[in-house]
């Protein structure tokens, strides 16, 4: 009796509602989450999401254990060929320069300044180019000490594309990377903390210091946060409308299978960063993936509630239709 | 029956060496690759994942840049950015002209910077007309060359073996004589009703998974250490004092046990003839525990060498040699665990060779603790 009420219930679930499995960057495992659960509730199709970081995503999508992978790091048309996969971004967040100066609550960091203490070059927190733009604050002749993860992560990629772009010193000298040997480190300056809550804890921990961290980490960790001067010249505080101000001119394009970051943009918060998705053209889950990432793109509203970003509008609909021209668009 | 238990002894005997050869061969195969690039200089090369350009031209060249960059990079790692020395050699090497550029390029980039939106157009315009490139060069595979130069990341383990090798010692210095105390409390000197429930609280303590160590060692007592002793919250004595910690409970459990093994005769025999409490624990525990004694700090020295969830929060995890005691450092568990999940080609590679040093390591410790103090026990 029992048996036959087990394998009716498996019928049942296995003719109404399927499941898929994914797995990847840990960046968009929080809003995968809570998508996961709204999408559970109003259709009954499961998606099983696990965090085991950009790098495991790449590997378990191409050796097809997964449905789909998400990764922090954009795979280039030519690898996607190669591999049969389709890629397309799903969200972005924000990454803060937080700090902790006993006194200080409202900083402003330009771009020079910015360069300047990731190189190493700028050593002390009263150094004329930091006090520049804040004349109001008592600024410390104390050393700088960077916080930087430790971990190879996402977060790190996209922070250090920012620095490349911007600064040609960054580019030439250290790259775009997941994890590297910060200079800062060899001068004795340096901290690293695991993952998102590792690095806060540093800051909070660690007077006079500063680092880059993910914005809702930042903000439940109540740490303060730098306001950072964008490409325009301008200042932006880090908050969701001026991450959105920056979203927009992300550049993001269907042709070349969206492989690009948007760091640095040409106005809005300057250090954004994009995650994405891969699924394989042909398996017949795609459009299960896709059925799933477009009823996420129409809850945005998840999205904003735990600090990230939305796509903006035309890049979703870009999405769609490059799901459709790839023939994965979800089925009705 | 007998023949039952002889088979069983033997079987079980084996399973222990085929599953110890076993962890060996798998860590050898996936770290060839790595070994056969790196060779043993693996073991004294302070830098990990350091990019260097090699110029592709020709292959004599190759060779010759390659050991002048690998020497210049040992030397003056202390002094910056190895890379960037690195590099600077290169280029004075092979061509100048490019530095020159990059430098003019870095100084119009600042003032822009400075003066901001005046010559934004010029600015944005360069950025437009290499964005393509650029970011093809900026994200493409590690693995992908350039025309002109061949990338080419080292890694040596020389900074991960040597924190290893401090935090353990760290660890043992501060452990071994509170681990020595609680047991001597807990046999000889508590009443029974103080040392039972004392025992079973080490116990528990030695079932706390070692990711709350590492919690509390973040949160709490890392910022508690380096008010005391100045220096960044997490670093290498924390990091030590938290190991030490975590490998009391087992050293003071297995000392308590192995001296309540002393004949109480022995001991009674000793007080009759009028020996004092401590006489008794020094000539006569002591002298019989020995053996136990030396072997919970041995399965304490292995678990210290290998923990890494706990270290990974508070040793810092900064490729650096430490000059002092509150310097942050790293292990090499914890880069085993920091890079693993991210990790491919030779990277990966140079993570089992450092993991294979690792096993190695223990190996050599643990025999030759064993071998020592057995001798010393004749």
């Amino acid at each position: 009796m029992l048996k036959k009420l087990a394998f009716g219930a498996l019928i049942s679930v296995s003719t109404f509602a399927w499941t898929i499995n994914g797995t990847g960057s840990s960046f968009q495992y929080p809003v995968n989450k809570t998508w996961i659960k709204g999408f559970y509730s109003e259709t009954g199709n499961r998606v099983n999401y696990t965090a085991t970081g950009s790098g495991t995503g790449i590997k378990e999508i191409i050796a097809r254990h997964v449905d789909f992978g998400g990764t922090d790091k954009p795979l280039s048309p030519k690898e996607l060929r190669k591999n049969h996969l389709a890629q397309f971004p799903i969200i972005i967040g924000g990454i803060t320069l937080a700090y902790n100066i006993p006194g200080v609550h409202k900083l402003k960091l330009s771009e020079v300044a910015i360069e300047g203490i990731a190189l190493g070059t700028i050593q002390y927190w009263d150094n004329p180019v930091i006090v520049k733009y804040n004349p109001n604050e008592k600024l410390p002749h104390k050393k700088i000490i960077f916080v930087h993860r430790s971990d190879k992560s996402g977060t790190t990629f996209n922070f250090t594309y920012y620095l490349a772009k911007m600064s040609t010193v960054w580019r030439h000298h250290y790259g775009v990377k997941k994890a590297l040997n910060w200079p800062t480190d060899a001068q004795g300056r340096g901290v690293a903390g695991k993952g998102n809550a590792g690095v806060s804890a540093a800051i909070k921990t660690n007077a006079y210091s500063i680092g880059y961290v993910d914005y809702a980490d930042a903000v439940t960790n109540g740490l303060n946060l730098a306001v950072v001067q964008g490409r325009d010249g301008a200042f932006y505080e880090p908050n969701p409308a001026n991450f959105a101000k920056g979203a927009a001119y992300g550049g993001f394009s269907a042709k070349n299978d969206f492989f690009k970051l948007i760091a640095y943009p040409k106005k809005g918060y300057p250090i954004l960063a994009p995650s994405f998705d891969l699924v394989h053209t042909d398996d017949r889950n795609a459009k299960k993936v896709t059925a799933f990432f477009n009823y996420a793109f129409d809850h945005d509203e998840m999205a904003s509630k735990l600090g990230y970003i939305p796509l903006p509008s035309n890049v979703k609909a870009m999405v769609r239709k490059y799901w459709e021209e790839k023939g994965i668009s979800p089925e009705k | 029956m007998e023949f039952v238990f002889k088979k069983l002894t033997s079987i079980s005997a084996t399973f222990i060496l085929i599953i110890l050869s076993a962890i060996f061969i798998v860590l050898f195969i996936y770290s060839k690759p790595a070994i056969k690039e790196y060779g043993l200089k693996f073991l004294i090369d302070p830098r990990w994942g350091v990019t260097i350009k090699i110029p592709k031209s020709n292959p004599s060249n190759l060779s010759i840049s390659d050991k002048k960059t690998a020497v210049s990079g040992n030397l003056s790692q202390e002094k910056l950015g190895t890379k960037s020395d690195n590099e600077d050699d290169n280029s004075l090497l092979n061509d100048d002209s490019d530095n020159d550029n990059n430098l003019l390029n870095d100084d119009s980039d600042n003032s822009n910077n400075d003066s901001s939106l005046n010559n934004d157009s010029d600015n944005d315009d360069n950025l437009l007309n290499s964005d393509s490139d650029d970011d093809s060069d900026l994200m493409g595979n590690d693995n992908e060359a350039n025309s002109n130069y061949v990338t080419k990341e080292i890694y040596g383990g020389l900074i991960p073996i040597v924190g290893t090798i401090l935090s353990t010692i760290i660890a043992l210095l501060f452990a071994v004589p509170i681990a020595m105390g609680i047991a001597i409390f807990l046999s000889e000197i508590a009443p029974p009703f103080l040392s039972k429930p004392v025992g079973i609280a080490i116990e528990l303590l030695a079932a706390i998974p070692s990711i709350i160590y590492g919690m509390w060692g973040l949160f709490y007592f890392g910022p508690f250490v380096s008010k005391i002793v100045g220096g960044p919250s997490v670093n290498l004595l924390v990091a030590g004092l938290v190991l030490g910690v975590m490998i009391i409970p087992f050293m003071a459990s297995l000392t308590r046990d192995s001296m309540n093994t002393t004949p109480n005769v022995l001991k009674e025999s000793a007080y009759a003839l009028g020996a004092t409490k401590f006489e008794v624990i020094k000539d006569v525990i002591f002298p019989y525990a020995k053996s136990g004694i030396i072997g919970s700090i041995i399965l304490a020295l292995g678990r210290a060498l290998g923990e890494t969830m706990a270290v990974a929060f508070v040793i810092g995890g900064v490729f650096k040699l430490p000059k002092h005691l509150t310097d942050p450092t790293v292990s090499i568990p914890v880069v085993l665990a920091n890079n693993f999940a991210e990790s491919s080609g030779m990277s990966m590679a140079a993570l089992f060779y450092l993991a294979l040093v690792l096993f190695v390591i223990s190996f050599i410790v643990i025999v030759t603790a064993k071998f020592y103090f057995l001798r010393n026990k004749k």
